[in-house]
């Protein structure tokens, strides 16, 4: 595979390690009533789609960047790719 | 025959003749022979045994399809079976011999499999070798072994070279027949950067095996043209001798070149090649493969597909026989008549299935039209065939088409499924096709000379086109639209004796009907239950033909039952091409302390950790067993000073303002508050709670951390933390960059560490208990000058420092170090040591963080701060991972303290039963103690802090050992660390 890396165009996926679902950006807040259920579900419990998927694919011989590749399980096709700090900046993570 | 009497014609150099052998025989070829023609001109006939039953084969195709010739090619170490001879190419010296019998070829005592062929039907192996059970280990799975697999591997080491490359293209043409010359010239001429591959060693495809002209020269000659033209761009790349094996994702596909396979020797240079081609676009122009018709005996040597008799005869100049039969229910087939009768060659007969008008003129030959074959005749090579009307006609060569099969195998690499075709009775590429893909040529059924030139030349124009890349102004090369109608005929009913269908694999019309009959109706059950389209030509002569016959009896059509899914690689590949230069020590990079030149030079022995090459014992003379050498070692540190080499724990600098508020998320303990010049131990947690890793990490300045890693988690722990800078907390200003490899660490460990080092450390650096005490850090300079750090941390227990410098200064460093303290006769140590004083002292390794230890196993629970949040606290806090009565790190000696003690010893109570119901745990690590002169352990068991002094049995099966430990506190020596504030 070919992951069109957003700053360095395209590169070989040999030169990613792979780590999995994207929503592992969303980590719960700890101090939530609920934070051991949470953290479960956060950490357990994974959709596993026929299609679009959002995931985390990191650059390890390359620039180090964490990414969001967004690729069909299917065709490996692969529609979109963001870097991760600016996709977990956008969903509200901070310090 | 000699050999070289051949035919008028062909592409064989006349001009010099090549020796060859085959199973000992000396003969004699020409160059642009194959090793199947070579044997053919020499009138060798029966060139192997088939699988199962052992029966007599020839050579049947010409090209990568062939199911009958495998043979072993070369000697020794050099020994390559399974080879098709009729893609080997032959050269001076070349050493074939046939496989697949016992005793010899002629005479094969595992031919007894054919008369017992009644027994040995569909699934055979699967309702015979059932039971008794006994029998399988003792006498049916030798038996299998020893018969399974035609060839045999030589079992020694390949001594030649493979090699893997990456090679970049806006169009990949993959087949140079007219369709992929016809694409491959426009797209060259257009300037784009073109890649044109084939599997044979002469561009041209079938060109060179028939008699088509083009713009009025012969379909050869105007090939040769081309390539001419083609390997004059500098824009276009050819690859002869390249297979095609497998099309993957975005535009990506495997090839593998044979470089030297053809020569006698290939002197150093790579034997094969495995290109990893990255293209824009592709077209497929794989052609087709022909197929045969079953009928009764239909394998004897000199039984033959139709076009490969052209081949041999046009291409090659061989006559594969002296009378020569054609079957065919197709005009196609008629071609070889006609073009051997030229060549003068006599013909037997044309027998078509059809029931029409001849549809070729071939004067002075016989014709039975409608004519069906029963069966042949003939023990080791044809001499006659019968037909249904009871007639036999003399022959020894029999020219078989039933039609030809588009290759469409790269087309459904990526799940695309083929279609079928009624009008040319064949599967053609479907939808799903890998991305960037176009076909043309016979591969999409256009099965004519002109039509393939046509589609070539389109397919390539409109990818010019969608590439942005402008198209040279062509002329399509003009060619003739010969007929090639076929009429869908699979099988003679009226066979008599077995009809086959997969040749390699023995797999004959009845089998397929009775696997049917058993309810084996999916053609991927079919395929496993019968073995048919297994092993090296995956059934590429015989799959369409068994999918006839299963729906003939299925009431289904070809179409619906569809075909097996086609995998990678098209054909077999060496395992060896695969690895390519990464084998032995090139599998992976073996990296060297920056230390290691001394160390070797001091005669120590080495082990690898993580990819590292460690020092792990350093002998001195008169010492025989390594426990003298690391025994040594832990004394004279203990009572004097030792050095060891610690590089390779990782080391990953941290900066930025939020630098300690990072890493207080991503240790168990706070780190926020370490002052500057203050080092702490960290335990790190997966985010499920669990020991992930531990370490110290040192504030060097107010935005400033070094942390350091265990060696095994230097990348992971370097990975993780990117993940939580970059993905977790994005708003944090700080930074990492790994530093394992810029520094030099050594430790230096003992009661006279201090009055080494203040030989070392320049002045006015104070190394004073209270100016410098334990846990503290500093910036210094050593040997007059060299940037140095300096860390007052141990893991032996002892008093002791870590001292970094500049990875570059690594071997003088330690030469140094070692000069500096010869007053207190320092010794450097190695791993081993390491290992006895850390567990002496009741340190935690990788042995006790499995990765299955919480904190509250390793005593370490009160560590995670629940003031702050980090990775894994949460989870950390889970009911099951904080019992009382869980597994917790305890030491271990024996009650008879000169047995030894083993790490994977399991605990048990004294009375218990040999069982792992009764399990209390297990002992993780295990030494010699010099310091108490017996052995020691660390391991983990039930309500250990509870049972100080108890007596359990450390019971270990694999050695046989059961040996009564007591429980003890983990600490071994100096459990209240006077040693190392001192």
């Amino acid at each position: 595979m070919i992951i069109p890396h957003p700053l360095l165009g395209p590169r070989d996926a040999s030169e990613f390690v792979y780590l999995g679902d994207a929503s592992l950006i969303d980590r719960p807040d700890p101090r939530a009533a609920d934070a051991l259920q949470q953290f479960h579900d956060y950490l357990y419990l994974r959709d596993n789609p026929a299609g679009e998927h959002r995931e985390l694919w990191f650059h390890e011989h390359g620039d180090r960047s964490w990414l969001v590749v967004t690729r069909n399980t299917l065709t490996h096709e692969i529609t979109a790719v963001e870097l991760a700090k600016k996709v977990a900046l956008e969903r509200g993570r901070d310090r | 025959m000699t050999g070289l009497e051949r035919l008028p014609g062909g592409l064989v150099d006349r001009n010099r003749c090549i020796a060859f052998t085959f199973d000992g025989h000396p003969y004699l070829g020409f160059p642009g022979d194959t090793l199947a023609s070579a044997l053919l001109a020499n009138g060798v006939r029966m060139v192997g045994r088939s699988f199962k039953y052992h029966r007599p084969r020839g050579v049947f195709s010409a090209g990568s399809e062939e199911p009958n010739a495998l043979v072993q090619l070369r000697r020794g170490a050099y020994r390559e079976p399974n080879t098709r001879a009729t893609v080997a190419e032959l050269f001076d010296g070349l050493d074939a011999t046939s496989q697949n019998y016992c005793g010899s070829l002629r005479f094969d005592l595992l031919a007894v499999n054919d008369l017992l062929a009644s027994f040995l039907g569909a699934g055979f192996y699967y309702k015979t070798f059932m039971w008794p059970q006994a029998l399988w280990e003792r006498l049916y799975e030798p038996v299998i072994r020893a018969s399974a697999g035609p060839g045999r591997l030589s079992g020694d080491t390949d001594p030649d070279v493979y090699d893997r490359g990456y090679l970049h293209c806006d169009l990949l043409v993959i087949g140079s027949g007219p369709a992929g010359l016809a694409a491959a010239l426009v797209a060259g001429r257009s300037g784009a950067r073109t890649i044109l591959v084939d599997e044979d060693f002469v561009m041209g495809g079938r060109l060179h095996a028939e008699t088509h002209e083009i713009d009025g020269q012969p379909g050869g000659a105007w090939a040769g043209s081309v390539v001419a033209e083609l390997g004059a761009l500098e824009n276009v790349r050819l690859l002869s001798r390249t297979t095609v094996i497998g099309a993957y994702d975005h535009g990506i596909y495997g090839a593998v070149e044979r470089k030297t396979d053809h020569l006698p020797d290939s002197k150093g240079k790579p034997r094969q090649i495995l290109w990893r081609v990255h293209s824009r676009r592709a077209i497929l122009c794989a052609g087709a493969i022909e197929r045969p018709i079953a009928f009764g005996a239909n394998d004897r040597p000199g039984v033959m597909l139709a076009g490969a008799v052209r081949t041999y005869a046009n291409r090659y100049a061989v006559a594969p026989g002296k009378r020569v039969g054609v079957f065919t229910n197709n005009d196609d087939g008629w071609r070889t008549a006609v073009d051997l009768a030229a060549k003068g060659v006599e013909i037997a007969a044309v027998i078509d299935t059809r029931e029409m008008a001849p549809p070729v003129d071939v004067t002075s030959v016989e014709v039975r039209m409608g004519g069906r074959i029963t069966t042949t005749w003939g023990r080791k090579g044809l001499k006659a065939i019968t037909l249904a009307t009871g007639e036999k006609i003399a022959m020894d060569c029999l020219a078989v088409s039933g039609g030809w099969n588009p290759a469409v195998h790269l087309t459904c690499h990526q799940r695309g499924r083929p279609i079928w075709r009624d009008d040319i009775a064949a599967f053609v590429p479907g939808t799903g096709l890998p991305v960037g893909m176009a076909v043309a040529g016979s591969v999409n059924g256009s099965l004519s000379c002109g039509a393939a030139l046509r589609e070539g030349h389109d397919a390539a124009s409109a990818i010019m086109q969608d590439l942005g890349i402008g198209l040279a102004k062509d002329a399509l090369p003009a060619a003739s639209d010969e007929s090639v109608a076929v009429m869908p005929f699979w099988r003679v009913t009226e066979s008599r004796g077995r009809a086959w269908v997969d040749l390699q694999n023995d797999v004959t019309v009845k089998d397929i009907q009775q696997a049917h009959h058993e309810g084996y109706r999916s053609v991927e059950l079919l395929k496993r239950y019968t073995t048919l389209g297994m092993a090296t030509d995956q059934g590429k002569t015989a799959n369409v033909v068994a999918l006839a016959i299963l729906a003939e009896h299925g009431g289904r059509s070809i179409g619906d039952i569809g075909t097996t899914i086609f995998r990678p690689p098209y054909t077999p590949v060496s395992i060896a091409v695969f690895a390519g230069r990464s084998r032995g020590k090139a599998f992976r990079p073996t990296r060297l302390t920056p230390s290691h030149v001394w160390a070797e030079g001091r005669g120590g022995t080495f082990v690898e950790a993580s990819g590292w090459l460690r020092a792990r014992w350093y002998p001195v003379s008169g010492e025989t067993h390594w426990r003298q050498s690391v025994d040594r070692e832990v004394r004279l540190t203990r009572s004097g000073v030792g050095i060891c080499d610690v590089s390779t724990l990782g080391k990953i600098d941290i900066q930025g303002e939020d630098s300690g508020t990072f890493l207080n998320k991503v240790y168990a303990n706070g780190f926020a508050k370490l002052p500057v010049g203050r080092v702490r131990y960290g335990l790190m947690l997966r985010e499920d709670g669990f020991v992930y890793d531990d370490g110290t990490t040192a504030r060097l300045g107010k935005t400033h951390f070094v942390m350091t890693t265990t060696t095994a988690n230097d990348g992971l722990v370097f990975r993780n933390l990117e993940f939580a800078r970059q993905c977790l907390w994005p708003g944090l200003d700080v930074h990492l960059a790994s530093a394992t490899e810029q520094w030099a660490q050594f430790s230096v460990a003992g009661p006279r560490s201090r009055d080494l080092l203040a030989k070392i450390v320049d002045p006015p650096f104070d190394l004073a208990n209270d100016a410098f005490p334990l846990m503290a850090c500093g910036t210094v300079t050593v040997c007059g000058g060299a940037p140095g750090r300096l860390f007052r941390i141990s893991f032996s227990g002892e008093l002791g420092y870590e001292i970094a410098v500049p990875s570059r200064y690594g071997v003088s460093f330690m030469a140094a170090l070692m000069t500096a303290g010869e007053d207190f006769d320092a010794v450097p140590y190695g791993v081993e040591a390491l290992g006895v004083m850390r567990l002496e002292k009741g340190h935690v390794a990788g042995n006790e963080l499995n990765g299955q230890s919480t904190a509250k196993m390793l005593n370490l629970e009160r560590m995670i701060s629940r003031k702050k949040d980090c990775i894994g606290n949460v989870l950390s806090q889970r009911p099951a991972m904080n019992r009382q009565d869980g597994l917790a790190m305890m030491g271990f000696r024996p009650l008879d303290r000169s047995v030894e003690l083993t790490a994977g010893a399991h605990f048990l109570a004294m009375d218990a039963e040999d069982r792992m119901a009764a399990d209390e745990g297990y002992m993780t690590s295990v030494a010699h103690s010099p310091e108490l002169g017996y052995s020691i352990g660390l391991g983990f068991i039930m309500r250990g802090p509870e049972r100080v002094g108890e007596t359990v049995r450390a019971w270990d099966a694999v050695n046989g050992k059961d040996i009564p430990v007591e429980i003890v506190p983990p600490h071994f020596v100096d459990p209240q660390g006077n040693r190392l504030r001192g």
